[in-house]
């Protein structure tokens, strides 16, 4: 029997609930520890990101408006739904070779018990970060958080899945809906995660994946006027000033999580990365005067 | 009875392959429209779009505020892009709305166009359709877009509808206030007319009764679907015909549907392939849009400045 050909996968991007491939026509190679290529990923063009930009656009409202317990049950749908690809996850986390087997398998595991953490703050978050303030006067006065839009978030390398999980969960809890940059070196575990955002009853749209170069994207993720924030972690001193340049322009929220040299270490921290404080960043707070009744 | 000789050339109207059409159509979307060319596009574009708003809830304030709109699409353009963009060709409005349009735009060499004749159904007793024409000239209106009688064309009663729009026809030639000239824009509503060579049939039977100058024109915007490639192209076709065969020269106006930058150069390819760069001006094509100028904008900034604006940049008028 003649030698059975490889059938490679070719991952497409994630935009609007869809998979259409990058506009561009273009791909990247991932290859193995032993260098043989084991799948191609979409090379996005800037079109690409406005293009999700625009879906996110669109999802955001009504994800905003989705009442806050839905949107905590739809982020544990989705911890469910990746712990069901937990084989196949890992197997894509350790891919490149630069992650072993049991490693993977813990960040695996980190990356559900992240879902489960930010889908139980989903309706208890604004209990935190809201309060209601003493005022001198016959009114009450409530500071409440409110989603900031539409959020790009640009993932570190490695930790290719918890980074991005950990940057993606406390901005979507919110209500904010997320246009991502994921791993440059390792992107498959991030279009693995498509597949179950595709499935987990969460709406099309609230979260777009793209791969590609951060050389080429990081500055459209900068001054585009209808992102309005920026979360990102591992990136370059020049993509951080990138970044910040460009948001000055736009006088979007930039913030860039500091973890220190060892990112795996730093997001495996749960006490800090499991905080209220990470969504913080990405609410706007809302204060209302309402007279007190008699 | 004998029918005129005009009806009689207008069912005389070849019959189109729809088929055909939409491919011929389909592919002015493939040209390859960039850099220079695309810049002078989206600005030919601009200056081409009749800015309309049609809707119950319209006020003097909202006309107002699409009038300032149409005067300076973008009010910082000098500051952003170092240049001044042109003003839209138009500012389409209800009859009511005419007066307030005309003040707004006084002096701006920018025409107010209204619908009249009972839109957008122009089931309406033919001579409050004509009153309605009538003030609205008298209100200071430049251009007219007249409706035809869907329920006549549709039961062949051919006659009947050039009657009307010959009669509308008269009545804008005798002009406005102090001689002003004014043009009529003949609203087929492709969308009730079912089969393209209805399409074209209507365009043929608008086309004999009209003057030179004067437009015929795809959609209410009421009715789906409004604007497309495909009807455009039939008309246009119309409109190269009648120019080649009687020297009669019309206008073209899809109107509904077209909501982007990139849409719209598609039909200016169109356009430029059908009846050449004569066609390619305001007083010869026009789109009636209410939301294509933003993204015309939204285009141009990017192209100048390398960054993506937001929904919020532009808009409100």
């Amino acid at each position: 029997m003649s030698e059975r050909l490889s059938v490679l996968k070719t991952y497409k991007l994630f935009i609007g609930g869809k998979f259409p491939r990058t506009e561009s026509g273009r791909s990247i190679k991932v290859a193995d520890a032993s260098g043989s290529v084991v799948a191609h990923t979409c090379r996005s063009s800037r079109k690409d990101l406005r293009n999700a930009v625009e879906a996110a656009e669109k999802a955001q409202p009504g994800w905003a408006s989705a009442n806050a317990y839905l949107r905590g049950q739809i982020l544990y749908r989705m911890a469910e739904m990746l712990e069901g690809k937990r084989d196949e996850l890992a197997a894509a986390i350790s891919i490149t070779g630069k992650v072993g087997k049991d490693a993977a398998l813990a960040e695996m595991d980190a990356s559900v018990d992240r879902l489960v953490a930010f889908a139980g703050w989903a309706d208890k978050y604004p209990q935190i970060l809201g309060c209601h303030n003493p005022v001198t006067g016959p009114y009450y006065n409530f500071s409440v958080p409110e989603p900031t839009g539409v959020v790009g978030v640009v993932c570190p390398d490695e930790p290719s899945l918890l980074g991005l999980v950990s940057l993606v969960a406390p901005v979507i809890c919110s209500g904010n809906a997320v246009v991502l940059l994921a791993s440059e070196t390792n992107p498959i575990p991030a279009c693995v995660l498509a597949e179950v955002l595709a499935t987990c009853d969460l709406p099309g749209g609230v979260v777009n994946i793209l791969t590609g170069l951060r050389d080429e994207l990081v500055e459209h993720f900068a001054t585009h006027r209808a992102i309005a924030g920026v979360f990102a972690a591992g990136v370059s001193d020049e993509h951080r000033t990138a970044l910040e340049a460009g948001a000055a322009e736009n006088m979007k929220r930039v913030q860039v999580l500091d973890l220190g040299p060892d990112l795996a270490a730093g997001f495996a921290d749960d006490s800090a990365m499991e905080s209220p404080w990470v969504i913080e960043p990405f609410v706007e707070t809302k204060t209302i005067w309402h007279p007190v009744s008699s | 009875m004998a029918a005129s000789p005009t009806v009689f050339q207008a069912v005389n109207s070849p019959t189109i392959n729809r088929v055909s059409a939409d491919a011929r159509a389909a592919s002015f979307t493939t040209r390859s429209i960039k850099t220079t060319a695309k810049d002078a596009g989206l600005r030919l574009a601009l200056s081409m779009v009749d800015l309309t708003t049609l809707e119950g809830k319209d006020s003097p304030e909202k006309v107002r505020s699409l009038c300032a709109k149409a005067r300076r699409p973008m009010p910082d353009d000098e500051r952003v892009l170092g240049e001044r963009l042109p003003s839209v060709a138009a500012v389409c409005v209800y009859p009511s709305m005419v007066p307030v349009a005309a003040e707004a735009l006084g002096g701006s060499g920018i025409n107010v166009a209204s619908v009249a004749t009972g839109f957008p159904s122009g089931q309406y007793p033919l001579d409050v359709r004509l009153r309605d024409t009538a003030k609205a000239i008298a209100d200071g209106a430049d251009e007219i877009d007249m409706v035809i009688n869907r329920g006549a064309f549709l039961s062949g009663k051919y006659g009947i509808v050039a009657e009307e729009i010959a009669e509308v026809t008269a009545v804008c030639a005798q002009g406005g206030p102090g001689g002003r000239e004014v043009h009529l824009k003949v609203i087929l509503e492709t969308g009730e007319l079912e089969t393209y060579d209805n399409v074209r049939r209507a365009s043929d039977l608008a086309i004999a009764q009209i003057r030179d100058g004067d437009f015929i024109k795809t959609s209410t915007g009421k009715v789906s679907p409004a604007a497309t490639m495909g009807v455009t192209l039939v008309m246009l076709e119309a409109i190269r015909d009648a120019w080649l065969r009687d020297g009669k020269r019309i206008g073209m106006k899809p109107a509904g549907g077209i909501r982007t930058a990139k849409q719209s150069l598609h039909y200016l390819a169109m356009v430029k392939e059908t009846l050449g760069d004569a066609w390619l001006s305001p007083d010869w094509f026009r789109f009636g849009a209410s939301s294509l100028a933003d993204d015309i904008l939204r285009q141009i900034v990017r192209r100048k400045t390398g960054r993506y604006t937001a929904g919020y940049d532009f808009g409100v008028a």
